[in-house]
């Protein structure tokens, strides 16, 4: 290769690295439809219990930051290909996303559950109040059992690639009809239009649409937490070897994830975390 | 690239191509039927059937595709008052109402193709008809349909593949052909470009087909011969 097509190259390349990378600043990426973990106001602007953590942590890590928004479905390669430098979208911490990236500890963990339209002849259903499929033991047991009953048969609808979908597809509750979704707030649609028996997903993000709808939907059967549901949700970051491990991309992820780390522990300690946690959900979600 | 995971999601997507060519054929054939009907009226010198059937074109072929299904869809679905009626039996399966959306898609753009190959035909043909006596609906049967369907099969063919193309809007409304279990699976694997890819060969694939049975119905009923 002769010397003016190594420059060229050579200042195209760094074009490419400069402008993704030297930007010292950090983008945050997140999905914008999953009340209220995060969402958007009426005039399109970012909100809900994440952005506000974002700004937050951002503070602690006296670092410049700017909220991205992604669709759900592309979240994950998004990342890789660092389109943005962390994922903070309610995305729970499970060991099949930590085969492809890495996670911060977590912020705050949320059960999941089913929901129904009032009147539906699965309202009663005969289970305990909240099951952890981690713990296991014959209460689980039993509780799935019941699940698998009353599930037979009926349409159950989820959002694409979320731990909800990974559960009904687990074969816990035997084989489901799952019809899955772009959005939660598509689910949400088909479940009132009735083409969707029952649903599954963050209980929060049904309670929350219940009340700012007006729609009759009401939870039913166990919460769910542990197993498929993951250990709470974390920020999504690049695994440092991506790049290679000692490669300046690489440090700069793995210098990201202690830096979010430790502003997670201030925020925690801080009494943040739980403040928001309270403003968003209605309960502290914190952990 | 990560061609194991290119090996292992080719039979996965190429069971999903069979809904797609489902969709497909379903559409074709009803639009067909409807982009016939809608061009004759087109034809037709009373007024109010005349536009009538060119507000249905120009509303159909003047929206986004996306729209249609989602109005169909996701629209249709809030309207409490029909999900009471018999219309709800289909409406409710996400299959019709794609197909529903792809039918009067379709439709619309067939009769604007078969209404210009009936204005085109050569008037001398009717008239030689007329002079042998032959009556308006024989020549109608016999004579004008057929030259109107060697004449619109180039943009024929080129609306089928529009609408091979078009099917893959199916996955926003739930549906599994092949761009929905090409994004089902990137979303357990995390790996957009090589499924991707498979798909869009899939998709080429059956193009490349098309493409050829139109060209040899076009050498068949040439003129020329």
């Amino acid at each position: 290769m002769n010397t003016f097509k190594k420059t060229i190259v050579t200042v195209l390349c760094s074009l490419l690295i400069i402008g993704n990378v030297y930007a010292d600043k950090i983008k945050i990426g997140t999905e914008g439809a999953y009340p209220p973990w995060n969402s958007k106001d009426s005039s399109g602007k970012l909100i809900g219990f994440e952005v506000e953590l974002a700004n937050w942590l951002c503070i602690y890590m006296k670092a410049d930051c700017t909220i991205v928004e992604q669709d759900w479905d592309g979240m994950i390669p998004a990342l890789q290909m660092r389109k943005f430098d962390a994922i903070m979208a309610g995305m729970s911490i499970t060991d099949e996303r930590k085969k492809v990236i890495t996670f911060s500890q977590g912020y705050a963990d949320e059960v999941a559950s089913l929901a129904v339209m009032k009147g539906s002849s699965l309202v009663g259903m005969d289970t305990p109040e909240g099951i952890n499929l981690s713990l296991g033991g014959s209460d689980v047991k039993k509780a799935l059992k019941t699940l698998t009953g009353s599930l037979a048969g009926k349409t159950v609808c989820t959002q694409t690639g979320t731990i909800h979908q990974n559960f009904l597809e687990s074969g816990d509750v035997g084989s489901v009809n799952v019809r899955t979704y772009k959005t939660q707030d598509e689910v949400n649609l088909d479940l009132t239009s009735g083409r969707c028996d029952v649903a599954l997903a963050a209980a929060v993000a049904f309670t929350d649409y219940a009340e700012k709808s007006g729609k009759q939907v009401v939870l039913v059967g166990p919460t769910f937490s542990g197993g498929a549901f993951g250990n709470g949700v974390g920020v999504g970051i690049r695994q440092a070897s991506q790049f290679g491990e000692g490669s300046s991309l690489g440090d700069r992820d793995a210098k990201l994830l202690k830096d979010f780390n430790e502003a997670i522990d201030q925020a925690r300690k801080s009494g943040k975390i739980s403040e928001l946690a309270i403003k968003w959900f209605g309960f502290d979600a914190s952990m | 690239m990560d061609f194991d995971l290119m090996f292992t999601s080719f039979p996965k997507l190429l069971g999903a191509t069979v809904i797609t060519l489902k969709l497909l054929s379903a559409s074709l054939f009803f639009g067909l039927i409807i982009g016939l009907l809608f061009a004759i009226l087109r034809l037709n010198k009373n007024i109010f059937i005349n536009k009538f059937a060119y507000g249905y074109s120009y509303l159909f072929r003047g929206t986004p595709l996306l729209v249609q299904i989602f109005i169909i869809y996701f629209g249709l679905g809030q309207i409490e008052h029909l999900r009471s009626t018999f219309l709800w039996v289909i409406l409710k399966e996400p299959y019709w109402c794609a197909i529903i959306a792809f039918t009067l898609n379709t439709g619309a753009y067939t009769s604007e193709i078969l209404r210009s190959a009936f204005q085109t035909i050569n008037p001398g043909i009717i008239e030689a008809g007329k002079s042998l006596g032959i009556s308006n609906k024989i020549i109608f049967y016999k004579i004008q349909i057929p030259i109107a369907i060697r004449q619109s099969l180039p943009a024929y063919g080129n609306e089928i593949i529009l609408m091979m193309k078009g099917t893959s809007l199916a996955s926003t409304v739930t549906l599994m052909d092949l761009t929905g279990v090409a994004k089902y699976i990137i979303s357990t694997t995390f790996k957009p470009i090589e499924v991707f890819i498979v798909a869009g060969g899939i998709y080429l694939f059956m193009t490349f087909i098309i493409h050829n049975v139109i060209k040899f119905l076009e050498k068949k009923y040439s003129f020329s011969q």
